[in-house]
C-alpha cells in the first residue's frame, strides 16, 4: 500500500513531449461535432472555448493538479467522433437504468439526445426539462446565455474542450417557490463503436429562488468498450433554493471519464452532492462549488470503489466568498487490487468569508497490499474567525471486525464484503433513490 | 449445576498460545461439562481474554501447544465460523458496529448459517421474524433495535444485550462471556444476567470471564477459577469469588509461589 507518495520520480518519459500533448488536444478538438441546435450564441460559446483550447495542452504529471493522475493511457488512444445509432437502441436495453419510480428522464446516447428513450420534455411556467432544441420554444431560451458556460473554472482544459464540442445539452429549470417531488434523471449512455469514440455531454440545472429539486446524473454504458466521455454539468442554485444531486459514474471498464460539476450557490441556498465513481479505467471528477452568497450550505458525500488497474481521481474545491457559509464533506475510497485512488480537496476561505464552518474528512479502505491512495486536503484560509477542520485516515479491514462476524457463523469472505459495504454505507445511504442504493450494494457484493 | 456423569463439552489440556511472539497462555487446563457454569477471574494480563479468543479462533492468536476438545472434536483445527456453527459462542467485550447492515438481517444470516451447518432449511424472513420476536423478551429488547444497524449508536448496555440476544438465537452448547458485565450499570447487569440465566440448561455450559464478583451475585457459578500468568492456579466454589473480592489476587500469587516450591 502506498500513501501520499510525494516524489515526482514516477513521471515516466513515455508521457510524451509537450508538443505531443498539444497535438493530441488539437486532434480531440478537430473531432468536435456540429451543433445539433444551431444558434449564433451557442456557436460563440463553442468558438470562444475552442480558442481557449488552442492555448492549452493535455496536462502531464508535471502539472501540480495532475501530479498523481497520469493521462498517458488516454494519449495512447485515438478517438473518433461518436456517431450513435439511436434507432438501434430499444427501451428494453436501457430498462436496467430506468428509475422504478416517477422521474423526468433525459437520455443522451454518446452525447446525442435520444427522445424515444426519454420521457416527454416538459415546458411549463413552473418547470422546464428538455434538451436545447426543446427549450428553444420556451421563455427560458433568452436567459440561457446567462447560465450556459458561465460558471467559473470554464478555462480548465477539459471543460473548455467540452464547451468547444458542445452539440446539445440537458436543461432542467425549476421556477421560484416550486418544490419538485419528481427527480430529474439525466442518463448519459455510451455505446461501443468499431473505433473508440469521444463524447462531451452537457448538463445545465437552474433552481430559482426558494425552489427545491433532486437531480440524478448517471454515466453508464450498454456494453464494454473503449470510449472517452468528457461531461460538464453546471448547476445554479439561487437564493434559498435547495438542490440534492446524486452523480453516479459507472462507465465501461475500459473507458476514460473526465467530468466536471460546477455549482454556484446564492445566499441561503443548500447543495448536497453524492458523487459515486466506480467505472472507467481512468476517471477524474472535478467538483467545484462557488458559494457566492452568505449563509450557504454545501454537503459533499463522495465514494470511490475501484479494483483491478483502475485509477479514479476526485478533485473537489469549495470556494467560500461571503460570511457564515458552511460545508460538510466526506470522501471515501475503497481500493482493491492494483487500483489507485486520488483525492484532492481544496477549501478556500478568503478574508470576507468570516464565520465559515468547513469540515472535510477523507477515509480510505485499502483492500490489497498493492492498492494505493494519494489523499490531500488543501485548505487556504485567510479569514481569521473561522472553523475549518479536516482529517484523513487510511485503513484496512480490522481482523477483530472480521473475527466478530466469523464468530457468529459467517464465513470470512462474506464478512469482508459486509464490512466493505458497511464502510461505504454512510455515503450510500444519502442517495435518495432506494433502487440506486441496491445497485451499489449489489456491486459491492459482487466485486469486493 | 454439577452432575458427575454429564457430557464433557470442553476439555482443555496444557494449552499454550502466543500473540505477536509473546507467550500468553502457559499450560492451561480446564474441563467443562454440560450444565455447568464456570467463572474465570484473575488480574489484568493474566490471559483471561486471550483464552476466550483462542477458544473462538481469533486469527491473531497462535496456539503453540496443548489440545482443546469440544464435544469430542479437535476445536483448534476448526475455522472460527465452523466453531460458531458447531455451538461455540463468544460474547464480546467490545462488540463491533456494522453500519448499513440491519440487526435483523445480521441475526438472520448468522442464525441460518448455523441451520445450514446442521443440515436444516434456512428460515425465511417471515419465520425468522417470528422467532426473533420471542427471543427479544430474554433481554427485554425493544423491537426497534432490530431495524437499526448492528450495534451502531447502541449504548454499552444495549450492545451487551444484543450479544445475549444472539446467544439466545444461536443456542450454543458452550457460551463464553468475555467481561459481559464490565461497564454495565446495575439495571443493565440484572437484565443481562437474567437473560443468561434463562438460557442455562442441563445440556449447555457457560464460561464467565469477569473482573468483578458482582456478576456472580446474579449468575451463580459452579466453579470459580483464578487465572494468573497464563494458567489456572486455583479452583474453588462460589465462595472463592468472595474471598478474591475481599483479599485481592495477591494471596493467590503467594500461595502459588509457595506451592511451586
Amino acid at each position: 500500500m502506498t500513501i501520499q507518495v510525494s516524489t515526482v520520480s514516477d513521471v515516466r518519459t513515455t508521457n510524451g513531449k509537450a508538443g505531443d500533448r498539444v497535438a493530441y488536444l488539437t486532434e480531440l478538438l478537430s473531432l468536435r461535432p456540429p451543433l445539433d441546435c444551431p444558434a449564433a450564441w451557442l456557436q460563440e460559446i463553442r468558438d470562444r472555448a475552442a480558442a481557449r483550447v488552442q492555448e492549452l495542452s493535455i496536462p502531464s504529471p508535471k502539472d501540480e493538479e495532475w501530479r498523481f493522475t497520469d493521462l498517458s493511457p488516454l494519449l495512447q488512444t485515438h478517438f473518433q467522433t461518436a456517431q450513435p445509432q439511436l434507432a438501434a437502441i430499444s427501451s428494453a436495453e436501457i430498462a436496467p437504468f430506468v428509475l422504478p419510480g416517477p422521474a423526468h428522464r433525459m437520455v443522451f446516447v454518446d452525447g446525442v439526445f435520444a427522445p424515444s428513450l426519454s420521457t416527454e420534455p416538459v415546458i411549463s411556467t413552473s418547470l422546464i426539462v428538455g434538451n436545447l432544441d426543446a427549450v428553444q420554444q420556451s421563455s427560458l431560451w433568452d436567459q440561457l446565455p446567462n447560465y450556459l458556460a458561465e460558471q467559473r473554472g470554464a478555462d480548465e482544459v477539459f471543460t473548455a474542450l467540452n464547451s468547444a464540442s458542445l452539440r446539445d445539452g440537458a436543461i432542467a429549470w425549476v421556477s421560484q417557490n416550486q418544490t419538485l417531488e419528481t427527480p430529474i434523471h439525466l442518463l448519459f449512455i455510451s455505446t461501443k463503436a468499431e473505433q473508440a469514440s469521444v463524447n462531451h455531454p452537457r448538463g445545465l440545472v437552474i433552481a430559482e429562488p426558494n425552489s427545491h429539486l433532486t437531480v440524478i446524473e448517471e454515466y453508464v454504458s450498454l456494453e464494454q468498450g473503449v470510449y472517452f466521455t468528457n461531461p460538464v454539468t453546471e448547476i445554479w442554485i439561487e437564493t434559498n433554493a435547495a438542490v440534492h444531486h446524486t452523480r453516479i459514474q459507472r462507465d465501461a471498464k475500459e473507458s476514460f471519464h473526465i467530468g466536471k460539476t460546477a455549482v454556484s450557490q446564492a445566499r441561503d441556498s443548500r447543495y448536497t452532492c453524492n458523487a459515486i465513481s466506480y467505472g472507467a479505467q481512468l476517471s477524474r471528477h472535478h467538483l467545484e462549488i462557488y458559494q457566492i452568497g452568505e449563509q450557504t450550505e454545501t454537503t459533499l458525500n463522495g465514494l470511490t470503489l475501484i479494483a483491478g488497474e483502475q485509477v479514479a481521481d476526485t478533485h473537489s474545491a469549495i470556494a467560500f466568498t461571503k460570511p457564515c457559509g458552511t460545508s460538510r464533506q466526506i470522501h471515501k475510497c475503497i481500493v482493491d487490487d492494483h487500483a489507485h485512488a486520488v483525492f484532492n480537496g481544496k477549501i478556500f476561505v478568503p478574508k470576507p468569508a468570516q464565520l465559515t464552518d468547513a469540515g472535510q474528512v477523507s477515509r480510505t479502505l485499502l483492500l490489497s497490499p498493492k492498492a494505493r491512495v494519494d489523499t490531500k486536503p488543501q485548505l487556504e484560509i485567510t479569514a481569521d474567525n473561522v472553523k475549518c477542520a479536516h482529517g484523513a485516515t487510511v485503513s484496512q479491514l480490522e481482523s477483530d471486525e472480521i473475527f466478530y462476524l466469523q464468530s457468529r457463523g459467517i464465513d470470512e469472505e462474506t464478512a469482508r464484503r459486509l464490512l466493505t459495504y458497511a464502510f461505504a454505507y454512510d455515503v450510500i445511504r444519502e442517495i435518495p433513490i432506494p433502487s440506486l442504493q441496491d445497485t451499489l450494494a449489489q456491486f459491492v457484493r459482487e466485486h469486493f | 449445576m454439577i452432575c458427575d456423569n454429564s457430557e464433557i463439552i470442553l476439555s482443555v489440556q496444557d494449552l499454550t498460545a502466543e500473540v505477536d511472539g509473546t507467550q500468553i497462555l502457559k499450560g492451561l487446563n480446564l474441563e467443562v461439562k454440560a450444565g455447568e457454569i464456570h467463572a474465570i477471574m484473575g488480574p489484568n494480563g493474566s490471559g483471561k481474554s486471550t483464552f476466550s479468543k483462542v477458544l473462538a479462533g481469533h486469527p491473531d492468536y497462535t496456539v503453540t501447544g496443548g489440545t482443546v476438545t469440544f464435544l469430542g472434536q479437535n476445536l483448534l483445527e476448526m475455522e472460527p465460523e465452523d466453531r460458531a456453527r458447531s455451538g461455540v459462542f463468544l460474547a464480546f467485550q467490545y462488540p463491533i458496529e456494522i453500519p448499513g447492515v440491519s440487526n435483523l438481517d445480521f441475526l438472520r444470516v448468522s442464525y441460518n448459517s448455523k441451520r445450514k451447518h446442521q443440515g436444516l432449511d434456512e428460515l425465511d424472513a417471515f419465520d425468522f421474524d417470528e422467532l426473533v420476536q420471542q427471543k427479544l423478551d430474554v433481554v427485554k429488547m425493544d423491537p426497534a433495535f432490530l431495524s437499526r444497524s448492528v450495534n451502531e449508536g447502541f449504548s454499552g448496555g444495549e450492545k451487551k444485550r444484543n450479544e445475549i440476544l444472539q446467544m439466545a438465537l444461536l443456542e450454543p452448547k458452550l457460551s463464553i462471556l468475555d467481561e459481559t458485565d464490565s461497564g454495565l450499570d446495575i439495571d443493565a447487569l440484572k437484565i443481562v444476567s437474567n437473560g443468561v440465566n434463562q438460557l442455562t440448561t442441563p445440556e449447555n455450559a457457560i464460561i464467565l470471564i469477569t473482573h468483578y464478583q458482582r456478576l456472580l451475585n446474579y449468575i451463580e457459578p459452579d466453579y470459580v477459577h483464578v487465572m494468573e500468568g497464563g494458567r489456572i492456579v486455583t479452583t474453588g466454589g462460589k465462595e472463592l469469588a468472595l474471598e478474591l473480592e475481599e483479599r485481592g489476587y495477591d494471596w493467590v500469587r503467594e500461595e502459588e509461589a509457595v506451592g511451586a516450591k
